[in-house]
């Protein structure tokens, strides 16, 4: 509550509906909130870019304007081809906002942590490969979604193992089971992946490639001990999408000099 | 330097001048550039558009471009915003802000009212598009390592404009932001020494003979032994 009034919501969440908004994250960009606005018994969520005090009044009304209508773009377009990504229920871009697909489930970042977490502190020598199959099983399915985004001509611009989802399937939502049941509970499900605000529609090998490179690096810094499946996402990757061989050439020019080029010259 | 004025204990720093526009925070013995120009640095944007315009470099032309700014604000010219993640761009920007400064000399120069606009109005534009562009990035840099304190440092970090939309930025995150004045944040030897006295203290010897010049140092290049 203290958050509601801190922020304000948007006007269009100030209706009624079934059940009242709830902040769910405040990034640098937006807020997201869970809403059932549209429907009574179906959630989705409201990205919002608020209005920023320091900006002059119509350079922050042109950018907010054309932020919102590029990420739906983006997610209309990947939508349409088939790229796990929520679908876009209603927007208005000019009030700053857009609705879309609440993904009942949890980052894969948390998946991921929950599964390492449960494994024996140090467990240097490495685990049977029979038990590592659904971790493994994760990596393909990260790997087949980010090659579908990147065949549409979409790069993501921001991909972490945050911006990812773990959608649940009806036959997950069962509790119980054995430990091994449960454990591998947490890393099931589809990937969805989120956050399409700072995508752009490119088809440069470069372009695809800094992507690859940020989730790499996303992987190193929060699951230091996920980082040798990272080679699992790049072999699916491959497998999903034609034009990968170069893009893996590109990723390794882009690693010897990282994201960022020298100051020399 | 900055940190031992202001009193700033965990800022994101934006270090912005002629040569260079970084976002920059500290983690581990590095200063780390978060966010950073990808063509040329804000400073050289606007020397360069002060010479199109003709303005004065005396005392500076960042400083009269802000005095010109303050008498433009009936219009705001559209001018290309690009901002790519944390990195930002200002080639572009510098060529619109040419061809119009051009349009406007030609005497057929129109501002989205209709009305011929002037240099002041220019200035004021470049100032409102450029600077936003860096409080943006800087913002982005505050959320993603989690501070609310921003320090600016560097030539135009003397700009109040500048300062003030990151004043606003800064308290909207529940924050603050700290600047120096022209005495520091214009090129001078106190920052040089006060790097070399810190380096000194965690026993870092170089012979005079030994003695030379980068001024190619990458700001991620330099090892922080003295901070924790």
């Amino acid at each position: 509550m203290a958050a509601d009034a801190q922020f304000p919501p948007p006007k269009v969440l100030t209706y009624p509906a079934s059940a009242p908004p709830s902040l769910i994250t405040q990034g640098a960009e937006g807020r997201v909130y869970k809403t059932t606005h549209l429907l009574p018994d179906r959630p989705s969520a409201l990205k919002y870019r608020p209005p920023k005090p320091y900006r002059h009044p119509i350079l922050d009304a042109r950018l907010t304007k054309a932020r919102i209508s590029s990420e739906a773009k983006v997610l209309e377009r990947c939508w349409r081809e088939g790229v796990p990504v929520p679908p876009v229920y209603a927007m208005d871009p000019a009030a700053g906002w857009m609705m879309m697909e609440w993904i009942e489930g949890i980052p894969v970042r948390v998946g991921i942590n929950e599964w390492l977490g449960e494994r024996p502190e140090d467990g240097e020598e490495p685990a049977e490969a029979a038990e590592e199959a659904p971790l493994i099983d994760l990596m393909k399915r990260i790997g087949t979604a980010v090659g579908a985004l990147h065949r549409t001509g979409v790069v993501h611009g921001d991909l972490t193992t945050s911006n990812m989802m773990l959608r649940q399937r009806k036959e997950d939502q069962v509790n119980g089971g054995t430990g091994a049941e449960s454990k591998a509970k947490a890393v099931a499900g589809d990937v969805v992946i989120i956050d399409f605000g700072l995508a752009t529609q490119s088809m440069a090998d470069e372009d695809r490639a800094v992507d690859l490179y940020v989730l790499e690096r996303a992987f190193a810094s929060t699951h230091p001990r996920a980082e040798r499946l990272f080679a699992t996402v790049l072999e699916s990757y491959k497998h999903t999408f034609k034009k990968a061989p170069s893009v893996l050439i590109k990723l390794e020019d882009v690693r010897l000099r990282g994201r960022k080029r020298s100051m020399l010259g | 330097m900055g940190r031992a004025i202001t009193g700033a204990d965990h800022p994101v720093v934006l270090y912005v001048l002629g040569g260079n526009t970084q976002v920059i925070a500290y983690a581990e013995q590095r200063y780390r550039i978060f966010g950073e120009t990808l063509d040329i640095a804000v400073g050289n944007c606007l020397d360069r558009f002060a010479r199109a315009l003709q303005i004065s470099n005396d005392p500076a032309p960042g400083y009269n471009i802000e005095q010109l700014a303050k008498q433009g604000g009936r219009v705001l010219l559209d001018l290309p915003y690009a901002v790519k993640g944390m990195d930002c761009s200002f080639s572009g920007i510098l060529t619109r802000a040419e061809e119009l400064a051009a349009q406007m000399k030609a005497g057929n120069g129109k501002g989205p009212d209709g009305e011929p606009f002037t240099g002041a109005d220019l200035c004021f534009s470049l100032q409102e598009t450029v600077f936003a562009m860096l409080v943006e990035i800087t913002e982005r840099a505050m959320a993603h390592v989690g501070s609310s304190q921003v320090l600016i440092v560097g030539g135009v970090g003397c700009n109040e404009r500048l300062q003030e939309m990151m004043g606003l930025m800064a308290a909207d995150r529940g924050g603050s932001v700290y600047a120096t004045d022209e005495r520091f944040c214009i090129d001078n030897g106190i920052m040089i020494a006060h790097a070399g006295l810190l380096a000194y203290e965690t026993g870092f010897r170089t012979p005079l003979e030994e003695s030379t010049c980068t001024q190619r140092f990458r700001t991620d290049e330099v090892l922080v032994k003295w901070r924790k």
